[in-house]
């Protein structure tokens, strides 16, 4: 039975804003750090997902994760085109969730930017994310937020598991496909423009708030809870990197500072509105000091994973899916005890960690072979990659015909 | 005439103006350069990985001078650029073939 509340309607309308905001923020989060020349094919791509994304999602996205099919695989095509969205039972219309959950959708694949850096075609790229939020994003989201996963008992309040994980481990799967940038381990590619790096972060840090404690689609004691704990975790998330990173590499860094920020925030994302107390200040720093040595596995496997999404995004993202088996509270939330189970301390036993495990272990996979395979046949036909010349020029010139920096 | 270009640390530049506009220097040109001498690089930091930054900062400046001036010239330069310290800079001494002054098209000493 719907009958519109206006409080949790304004929130949720603000909070799809705010997501919104988050994809410019992490196009100027990763555009600090490439090299100047090509700064603008980093936040082109960016940019650019928001229009391309949105589109798909209208058309056909959020029919397929949110139509009522009956099954728990994959939606239909009654809001095709957005027609007919009913309002929920609940208490906001139809249309405010299709807008929130849209900004979700578009951010997802901008995620997988920073790990191809410097090297991919334009074109190739629209292809590439516009076929992956069809094929990759919007099963996982179906299957977290509206399928198996969900009525098998996993927990991911506002992706985790659909976002970061997803985008996490395409990004490794993209990396692989396409190679390693030239020049990569003989020539130093530090950031060009760390100030625009911590723009991005505020900017995030603050988006984050939307996406995160608007995940309950109501103003109320929950969402209050959710954005205390995304803000407690980002901040000891900058300080867990902070610390490692001032013992085993001689400095704490403003680089590092939005980086721990940033993991906290990833890794609180799928625990935002189930956990309480000191349990976001504890999983905030594991992800911190986690996703910095996770720093490492890049150099020794010889993935040029420009901007460590692996490390930030895939790591974090297993840090909170699978903490939130540990740290789930049915006193904050009590759906977990309807819906779920709590986590291994607060008495739920090992059922919720399981659960955790299998959404990791499904989505991630699933994500792999699928981007993988998607990839493959990007490049295959179109070439993902940009040719030596192009690489050398950089991306602002040779896909956009501009400079960045004019003077 | 003679070109007079120095190399020096970049927050030298306003007292090695200043000590040249006392001795009537009537132009200089700056620009911003990097290089290394003897003062070596540094490292910098980012996501655990290293960077070894080997050039250093510095300004370059340079003025045209009548053969006469030179000495002088090159002595003021010295002494306000001067720390002490690694990195202070060179200066060199070359032969201009010919100067012109664009707005009027004096040449010469005139043109200085």
């Amino acid at each position: 039975m719907f009958a519109l509340d206006s409080g949790d309607t304004a929130w949720v309308l603000v909070a799809a804003a705010l997501v919104l905001f988050m994809t410019p923020g992490l196009a100027f989060f990763y555009g600090g750090m490439v090299r100047s020349k090509n700064v603008l094919g980093m936040l082109m791509q960016n940019v650019f997902a928001i229009g391309l994304v949105s589109t798909i999602w209208a058309v056909v996205g959020f029919s397929l994760v949110f139509g009522d099919s009956g099954n728990g695989w994959i939606g239909n095509f009654d809001f095709l085109f957005l027609a007919d969205v009913t309002d929920l039972d609940g208490d906001i219309p139809g249309m405010a969730f299709v807008a929130f959950q849209m900004m979700f959708a578009v951010i997802t694949p901008a995620l997988i930017t920073g790990a191809t850096a410097d090297r991919l075609k334009f074109g190739s790229y629209a292809v590439l994310i516009g076929f992956w939020s069809l094929l990759v994003y919007i099963p996982g989201a179906k299957w977290v937020f509206n399928g198996w996963l969900l009525d098998m008992g996993a927990l991911d309040f506002a992706g985790g598991t659909a976002i970061h994980i997803s985008a996490g481990v395409a990004a490794l799967a993209v990396v692989l496909v396409i190679g390693n940038r030239k020049g990569h381990g003989d020539v130093a590619m530090p950031p060009h423009n760390l100030p625009l790096t911590v723009l991005g972060t505020g900017i995030l840090w603050f988006g984050w708030f939307g996406f995160n404690a608007g995940s309950g689609l109501a103003a109320d004691g929950l969402a209050a809870q959710a954005l205390v704990n995304t803000h407690l975790a980002a901040s000891t998330g900058m300080l867990g990197w902070l610390l490692v990173e001032r013992w085993k590499a001689g400095h704490a860094t403003v680089l590092g500072a939005c980086s721990g920020a940033v993991a906290g925030l990833v890794a609180i994302t799928p625990c935002a509105g189930f956990v309480g107390g000191a349990s976001p200040l504890i999983i905030g720093f594991v992800a911190g000091v986690l996703c910095f040595l996770a720093l490492g596995i890049k150099a020794k496997m010889d993935w040029d994973d420009s901007l460590d999404v692996i490390a930030v995004h895939l790591i974090g993202g297993l840090v909170g899916t699978l903490l939130l088996g540990f740290f789930a509270d049915a006193a904050v939330n009590p759906g977990i005890a309807e819906d779920s189970s709590e986590g291994v301390f607060y008495g739920g036993g090992l059922e919720l960690l399981k659960d955790q495990f299998v959404a990791a272990i499904a989505v991630g996979a699933f994500s792999f072979v699928a981007t993988y395979a998607i990839a493959k046949v990007v490049d295959t036909t179109m070439g993902l990659r940009v040719d030596e010349d192009a690489e050398h020029q950089g991306l602002d010139q040779s896909q956009h015909a501009e400079s960045a920096y004019t003077s | 005439m003679k070109l007079i270009t120095a190399v020096i640390k970049p927050f030298k530049l306003d007292d090695v103006k200043d000590a040249l506009k006392t001795i009537d220097v009537t132009g200089i040109t700056v620009s911003e350069v990097r290089g290394f001498g003897r003062q070596g690089g540094h490292t910098e930091t980012y996501r655990g990985a290293e960077y070894k930054i080997d050039f250093v900062p510095k300004v370059s400046l340079s003025t045209v001078v009548d053969d006469s001036r030179v000495d002088s010239v090159v002595e003021t330069i010295v002494a306000a650029a001067a720390t002490g310290k690694i990195g202070d800079g060179k200066i060199w001494v070359t032969d201009v073939d010919r100067i012109v002054r664009i707005r009027t098209g004096e040449e010469g000493s005139d043109a200085v």
